[in-house]
């Protein structure tokens, strides 16, 4: 069978399994809705999690940005976990035992005051979108490739995809869908990462076969240390040693600070562990998620180092006429270009770039005229002077590591319903979240205190339906600015949800000046840096005009800090929180007591 | 006395927390960052030992950091009395 039906059997299947799970679990109730009932096992609470933590980014782009900056990329592998271990002693088990529905229920109930929850609503909705037009895109990537379609109409099938199950069935639909998701998304990862790293290393596991010495194709050992040799062969390309990292120590240290707290302070994930029974298992489901989110994250450094060794092997100094298909595939899409620098028909990959920025061409796939004397597309950049000749970006090595290790084309099909998993899982969690934000903060709790259960369940359906379509927008039209505003969520719930949430469990004393004071000063300063260096003057985005050396992906640390500095002080200048509040305070801190849960 | 046991039961808590957020930031911020220069003389199986951290090695510290806390935590539940019936 070829790879095209395939990969309409896999993907079509995938779908019907969801849409399956969707009608098992439609929501009756608003509990149901906002946080599956409470009643969700810690171990499908675990990989639900995993799912929707890892978005079509980390599916995707991970390994390939591993694959290019290596040790560089270590931010991500242990600022993407380490978050984790934050949650379970910090913030987890004290926000299941509060018991309610949404991140600003809590903020706004801590600190007895609608401002706060206002604040946090507006935060809460600004994160989430930036994140869901990439997921969107995502989809539309993914759909574009395998299936062939228009990047636009594979956007509008995965809206109506997630319209379906996060409409019908609210946070119990996207719980048990992502729990399947989860299962798709890290089978199609490990099994091209486990041929690989049989292939090259002899080892089943990639995890010790990153540490491996290569074998030749005969299966003989070669006695050379995969990384040794990739060390090798980059430094001899005039690239930087693969294990060596080009940032500086203190922006390294702040980038991963930004990301741990900031994956701790994300909403969509917060928000999962108010799903599970009790606080015992909101703990131990944070561990459950981090070995779910770690089979990928561990694979992924050791599938970075594989393809980099094996893309330099087959299209270094290869003629452009003999290079394997999936060259030609990528090269159509718009992914790869190549620029004969030196006239001879052969590929050179050498230290920095061919051109500057992403390649353009002089016409469309289709059209003969704008091809080269070998057949090649006629990139229209102008050239850098170094004798780098070709781009190839990031994003294709995991979608095309099959193609590249010359594997059964079943598992080319699997990526791309892995791809779609990823993507699906991680907006469906979004949505969910801007829509609870909207029914339930705004509506229920700050303009019409008196509508019904049944009105709110409406409400929430209603707005998770707009929320889609808003999300498909960005999806279909992306700002131009994407990329730059990642940066934006992970700082943001850094600079503020982190610190407010941890000091309203940690500190009985902290009252609503501080905590809203605090949360201002953290938000702004972290806002205005990234604005400062990402939009007003991007050209002066670097090393030496930064404060204290830390770039605007790792602002969102010192933001933080600055958020805890003026909460505290604010804090002693006023007066304390009411006795009520301190009591609510010493409440959560005791797991007994836990409200019950509904059982599915 | 219920005041005085839940007061023990926090202070309990919060000594495992620090405990264990010392080896989290030890793993990480120290091996796998400030330190990864020194560390990465030492080889470690294919990998220099910094490198390892930073790219596996903190992963897996990580888990284990919140399995054990989950555990030391219900052993603490239970001898504090304040565990869920």
């Amino acid at each position: 069978m070829d790879v095209q039906l395939l990969t309409y059997l896999f993907v079509g299947a995938s779908f019907a399994l969801y849409i399956g799970i969707a009608v098992w679990s439609r929501a009756g109730s608003t509990k149901e809705f906002y946080v599956a009932g409470g009643g969700v096992h810690p171990i499908a609470n675990g990989a639900a999690t995993a799912a929707d933590w890892m978005s079509a980014a980390s599916f995707i782009s991970m390994a390939g940005i591993i694959a290019y900056v290596g040790y560089d990329a270590s931010v991500y592998l242990m600022g993407w976990t380490g978050g984790y271990v934050l949650l379970a002693m910090l913030l987890a088990p004290y926000l299941r035992k509060f018991g309610k529905f949404t991140v600003p229920d809590f903020v706004g109930d801590r600190y007895y005051s609608s401002v706060a929850r206002t604040v946090a609503v507006v935060c809460v909705i600004f994160i989430s979108f930036t994140y869901v037009a990439g997921q969107m895109r995502g989809t539309g990537i993914v759909f574009a490739r395998f299936l062939e379609v228009d990047v636009n109409v594979g956007v509008v099938i995965g809206m109506a995809i997630v319209f379906f199950y996060a409409v019908l069935g609210g946070m119990k639909g996207i719980t048990y869908t992502q729990v399947a998701q989860y299962c798709v998304l890290i089978f199609a990862f490990l099994v091209p990462a486990v041929f690989l790293s049989i292939m090259m290393t002899g080892h089943v596991l990639p995890q010790t076969g990153f540490g491996g010495t290569l074998v030749d194709a005969q299966g003989n050992d070669t006695g050379v240390y995969l990384l040794q040799k990739l060390d090798q062969v980059v430094t001899d390309l005039g690239f930087r040693e693969y294990t060596e990292g080009s940032k500086s120590t203190i922006d390294v240290f702040f980038i991963t600070a930004a990301l741990m707290c900031g994956t701790a302070g994300l909403p969509h994930v917060i928000v999962r562990f108010f799903t599970v029974p009790t606080v015992k298992d909101a703990r131990i489901s944070a561990g459950w998620a981090l070995f779910f989110i770690a089979l990928l994250y561990t694979t992924a450094p050791a599938v970075g180092a594989f393809a980099r060794v094996n893309l330099v092997e087959t299209v270094n100094e290869t003629a452009y006429e003999e290079l394997p298909g999936w060259f030609y595939n990528w090269e159509n899409t718009g992914l790869i270009g190549w620029v004969d620098k030196n006239g001879d028909g052969i590929i050179q990959m050498r230290g920095g770039d061919p051109f500057a920025g992403k390649p353009s061409y002089e016409g469309s796939a289709d059209s003969q005229a704008a091809r080269g004397e070998y057949g090649q597309r006629l990139v229209s950049n102008t050239p850098t002077d170094n004798e780098s000749e070709v781009y190839i970006d990031r994003d294709i090595i995991v979608l095309a590591n099959p193609e590249i290790g010359n594997l059964p084309a079943w598992v080319i099909a699997l990526v791309a319903a892995g791809g779609v998993a990823a993507a699906l899982s991680t907006a469906a969690g979004l949505l969910l979240v801007i829509s609870s934000a909207i029914s339930h903060d705004l509506l229920k709790k700050t303009f019409k205190p008196d509508i019904s259960e049944k009105q709110e369940l409406m409400a929430a359906r209603m707005a998770a339906a707009v929320a889609i379509v808003i999300a498909g927008y960005f999806g279909i039209n992306p700002p131009g600015f994407v990329a730059q505003v990642v940066a934006f969520a992970f700082g943001l719930a850094a600079s503020s949800f982190f610190p407010v949430i941890l000091l309203g469990i940690f500190s009985k004393r902290m009252n609503k000046e501080g905590a809203i004071a605090g949360m201002l000063v953290g938000l702004v300063f972290t806002f205005s840096y990234i604005v400062y260096f990402k939009f007003i003057s991007p050209e002066l985005n670097s090393a030496e005009n930064w404060l204290l050396g830390v770039s605007p992906e790792g602002i969102g640390s010192l933001g933080m800090v600055l958020n805890f500095v003026v909460a505290v002080i604010v804090c002693k200048m006023t007066p304390p929180p009411p006795e009520h509040i301190q009591h609510i305070v010493e409440d959560i801190r005791v797991p007994r007591g836990a409200g019950t849960a509904v059982d599915h | 006395m219920k005041e005085a046991n839940a007061k023990a039961y926090w202070s309990a808590n919060i000594k495992l927390i620090m405990g264990y957020l010392v080896v989290w930031f030890v793993v990480s911020y120290g091996c796998g960052i400030l330190l990864v220069d020194v560390l990465n003389n030492i080889q470690f199986f294919g990998f220099k030992l910094g490198f390892w951290f930073a790219q596996q090695g903190a992963i897996y510290f990580f888990l284990a950091l919140i399995i054990l806390y989950a555990r030391s935590m219900n052993k603490l539940d239970e001898c504090f009395d304040v565990h869920e019936q």
